[in-house]
């Protein structure tokens, strides 16, 4: 696993159709520590994610992770970094197994050469072998050995929210990026997460961003909050800090100012 | 060396075939919106038009626009039947075996016209014979010019049901989103149906003015296929992109077929190859992204 | 039921481990090495006919069924296997170079329409595949001092390393061996890093590219490896057919390797070979019902297409999964006899896979 490093985001701008969707937004990361970003829904918090693994192209700003500036990579090369990300909504790969998710999780640290692969030679073999014991080692962490060979279409709601988890950590990120790890969970479920993103930073020393409602989640396991709304940082500070910020709790509750 | 009067000949007989393709656009872009399906089967609901207004008309012992008007309509209820019978029942599949279903609809259409009404080449006789003197030497064809007219007055049409009256303002609707229509008590199953309908109800149309000019039989299905082409050429997302680029399509094609005999009837593929090389979504593109 | 106690990875990445497998692809395989003891010539020309068909079905599934990418052209890749093995070995060139040398060129020319195609989406590759299926047949066909144009093209008679290969027999145990090749590499492609990569493109563009998958190199490289394969399935078609004429390879061609996937099960290899048994015996079953259906239906010659589109209907409505879904179905009913549910089978399906942003 690469050592974390700093992520830097600076002067981020992107526009939708005259919408300024983000606007100005600058934050760092520090390695080790958990941010979450905070806002009201259509705040931009997605937009930053989907502009740091490259989906889109910013306007203005520059995001550095480490010595690697991420905006001269392509999509496909982001993970390479060091940066692995789940979706808001889900996006497995829906008509294979548990297995085969977690395996491709591993992409980034295979070769696949068509020829080799053709003919399966033993080092193709040995190769598999390996990554298997390194997915295996994942699906302990998780608890997801029950599903392992289950088609991810025959799964629940909670399932494919691990399965999607597991498989961001099978890229052995040493930035993690979650987009609402607990939204559709309930109370337990939500709990399990809990500690499973302290296991993650703790054991796996990975760096955590995640947006995230739920304020419980966000009190036990966030470091810093970044709030967000309409593009523009509010406030970055501490739990405790952004709960007593007025104009965090103008943006989520309509107070005027 | 080739005149102004056959460039000015030339062009125009593209246009009037441009907007053929453009008729037969019309349709799938319409049910490509509301559903988001393909249909590769449209040119053969024009086929199916204009055997349908061929026999109408033996049957009414001549009369062209009662028989156009029934052959419309008739095709329109086999669309209607198909989206209501079939398509709704695979909604959810993937979109592989959707374009798969479709392209087999086209092969049983052909086969089951061919079965009814022989494989021969037949003649569907219109009021748009004679030619209309321009200018000195240059004439054209009353049939061409009676399917531009019949473009801009179906554009018109369309235009003036999607945004005027309840029925067509509720589609729209549907095709942003189905689910939000439903519950709005849009009875979105049907409307889609409807949809269907007209879209082959305006192929059907198309097939019966194109009669003069392909002759009726099987094979002019196919154009349904160049139809298709023009559509990406200009952009499939948007009413306006698909006819602009069919008009593009239909224009070239004389001109090709002219300095390159050799790949006559391929010159609408090679242009939408070109396009589709250089600018994927077409030239008027429309976003159609997914959202995370 | 019969359970699997699984002890070690090997269990998850070998073929074969189970014994009821292991029976049924050796009746199988013994059948197949020795059907030229007693098949008749007919029969077993046939059977040399379906076994190219699955080498084709296969190489469309691989681009189809397994990376999502609808081609309705493959029967290009066909005809440009078929002219150039027939154009390469009528100029004196080797069996063996020339095989390797079509395939080569066929992977090319796959690659390159697959760096067009991995820009577009869905229908739209379908349709430019379509266009490029009718610009090949054009090709073809005026091509007259290279492919002899419409009148057709004699391809010479099989000859590997000085020997011929002309009798069916012969044949029968080349395409053989091609198919067992096939079938072990495209088997083994999805055990491996490459295969899993375009099973990622095929689910999820999105993700793919998230975890690091290159989805335009993985395109063009699906194209590539399917294309190869459809034109070795060109290469011995063309000795099955020993004659070649451009309008072959036509649209009818492409839906027929389309119905082999779709009627077989997209996303298996056995779809596809389960799609070859059931186009080879089509015919039979037409030329059986032009016998039975009056003669206003059965003489006509539109009966073959009308069929297929029939079937291709029937089945994605009443069965997508195929004749591979059906046949795994069946198994699981007789292992878990009598405890079998319906509802095991039964999947989400989802609505509206594009969420419209304008």
């Amino acid at each position: 696993m690469s050592a974390p490093q700093t992520l830097s985001v600076r002067n981020l701008s992107i526009m939708f159709g005259g919408v300024h969707a983000v606007e100005d937004v600058s934050f760092d990361v520090n390695p080790g520590e958990v941010l979450a970003i905070i806002g009201p829904n259509g705040a931009g918090k997605s937009t930053i994610f989907n502009l740091i693994s490259r989906l889109y192209e910013p306007s203005n700003g520059s995001i550095r992770y480490g010595d690697a500036d991420l905006l001269a990579l392509s999509p496909h090369q982001i993970v390479a970094t060091g940066i692995a990300r789940t979706f808001q909504n889900i996006e497995l790969f829906e008509q294979t197994t548990v297995l085969q998710n977690l395996l491709i999780g591993r992409h980034r640290h295979m070769s696949a050469n068509v020829f080799t692969n053709f003919a399966f030679l033993p080092g193709v073999r040995k190769s598999e072998l390996e990554h298997r014991r390194k997915v295996e080692d994942i699906i302990d962490l998780l608890e997801i050995a029950q599903y392992r060979d289950e088609r991810i279409a025959d799964l629940s709601y909670g399932a494919r929210k691990n399965v999607e988890l597991a498989r961001a950590l099978c890229a052995e990120p040493s930035l993690l990026l979650l987009d609402e790890p607990a939204s559709g969970l309930n109370t337990e479920e939500t709990d399990d997460v809990g500690f499973w993103l302290e296991d993650i930073k703790h054991d796996l020393g990975v760096t955590l961003v995640m947006i995230e409602h739920d304020m419980n989640l966000v009190g036990q396991v966030a470091d810093r909050v970044l709030a967000i709304n309409e593009g523009k940082v509010l406030a970055c500070g501490t739990p405790d800090e952004i709960r007593d910020n007025k104009a965090v709790q103008a943006a989520y509750l309509g107070v005027s100012q | 060396m080739l005149q102004v009067n056959d460039i000015i000949h030339l062009a125009v007989t593209g246009l009037a075939q441009g907007c053929a393709y453009g008729l037969i656009a019309l349709g799938f872009v319409l049910i490509y919106k509301a559903t988001e399906v393909v249909n590769f089967a449209h040119g053969e609901f024009m086929m199916l038009g204009a055997f349908a207004v061929l026999a109408w008309s033996e049957f009414l012992g001549g009369s062209f626009w009662p028989a156009f008007v029934l052959g419309c309509l008739s095709i329109g209820v086999v669309g209607y039947l198909i989206d209501a019978q079939i398509m709704r029942r695979i909604i959810g599949q993937s979109s592989a075996s959707i374009f798969i279903m479709t392209v087999a609809f086209g092969f049983i259409f052909r086969s089951l016209a061919g079965m009814i009404w022989g494989w021969k080449t037949l003649f569907l006789s219109t009021p748009f014979g004679g030619k209309i003197e321009i200018a000195d030497g240059l004439s054209i064809g009353v049939d061409r010019v009676a399917i531009i007219v019949a473009t801009v007055l179906l554009c018109g049409v369309l235009y003036l049901f999607f945004s005027r009256t309840r029925y067509g303002i509720a589609m729209q609707a549907a095709s942003q989103n189905q689910l939000a229509a439903y519950y709005m008590g849009i009875p979105v199953k049907r409307l889609v149906s409807i949809t269907w309908a007209i879209g082959a109800m305006i192929a059907a149309a198309a097939g019966a003015l194109l009669a003069p000019i392909t002759m009726v039989d099987t094979t002019i299905g196919f154009l349904g296929i160049k139809a298709l082409a023009g559509a990406i050429v200009g952009g499939f997302g948007s009413i306006p992109g698909a006819l602009l680029g069919c008009l593009l399509i239909g224009i070239v094609e004389p001109f090709a077929d002219y300095f390159v005999p050799e790949i006559k009837g391929v010159s609408a593929y090679i242009v939408m190859l070109v396009v589709l090389f250089i600018r994927p979504q077409g030239l008027i593109s429309q976003t159609f992204e997914k959202k995370v | 039921m019969q359970i699997l106690f699984k002890t070690r990875y090997e269990d998850d990445i070998g073929f074969l481990v189970k014994t009821g497998e292991k029976v049924r692809v050796g009746m199988v395989l013994a059948f197949l090495f020795a059907a030229p003891l007693f098949l008749q010539t007919y029969y077993l020309s046939e059977l040399s006919l379906l076994l190219v068909y699955a080498i084709a079905g296969i190489g469309l599934m691989i681009l189809t069924g397994y990376t999502g990418q609808v081609s309705f052209g493959h029967a290009a890749f066909l005809g440009i296997g078929a002219y150039c093995h027939a154009i390469l070995i009528s100029h004196g060139v080797p069996f063996t170079v020339s095989v390797v040398a079509t395939m080569i060129l066929c992977g090319l020319v796959g690659m390159a329409l697959g760096r067009s195609a991995s820009k577009m989406h869905g229908f739209y590759l379908a349709i430019a595949t379509l266009a490029f299926l009718i610009l090949v047949e054009t090709l073809l066909g005026e091509w007259v001092s290279m492919t002899n144009g419409y009148a057709g093209f004699a391809v010479p008679g099989m000859k590997i390393l000085g020997a011929s290969l002309g009798k069916a027999w012969q044949q029968y145990y080349v395409n053989l061996f091609f198919i067992l090749l096939v079938i072990v590499g495209a088997a083994n492609l999805f055990r491996s890093p490459t295969g899993r990569a375009f099973l990622a493109v095929r689910d999820s563009e999105l993700s793919a590219r998230s975890l690091g998958v290159n989805v335009e190199w993985v395109k063009i490289q699906s194209f590539g490896v399917s294309a190869a394969i459809t034109g070795l399935a060109g290469v011995l078609l063309a000795h099955q057919l020993s004659y070649l004429s451009p309008e072959v390879f036509g649209v009818l061609e492409s839906l027929k390797l389309m119905l082999m996937i779709v009627v077989g099960g997209l996303g298996s290899i056995l779809g596809a070979v389960f799609g070859a048994i059931l186009i080879s015996v089509l015919p039979i079953v037409i030329s059986f019902l032009k016998d039975v259906l009056p003669p206003a239906v059965g003489q006509q010659p539109g009966l073959e297409p009308l069929l297929f589109g029939v079937i291709i209907v029937l089945f994605i409505v009443l069965e997508p999964l195929g004749i591979y879904g059906r046949w795994m179905k069946i198994r699981y009913f007789f292992e878990t006899f009598p405890y079998y549910r319906k509802s095991s089978f039964v999947r989400q399906k989802s609505y509206l896979k594009t969420e419209r942003l304008r």
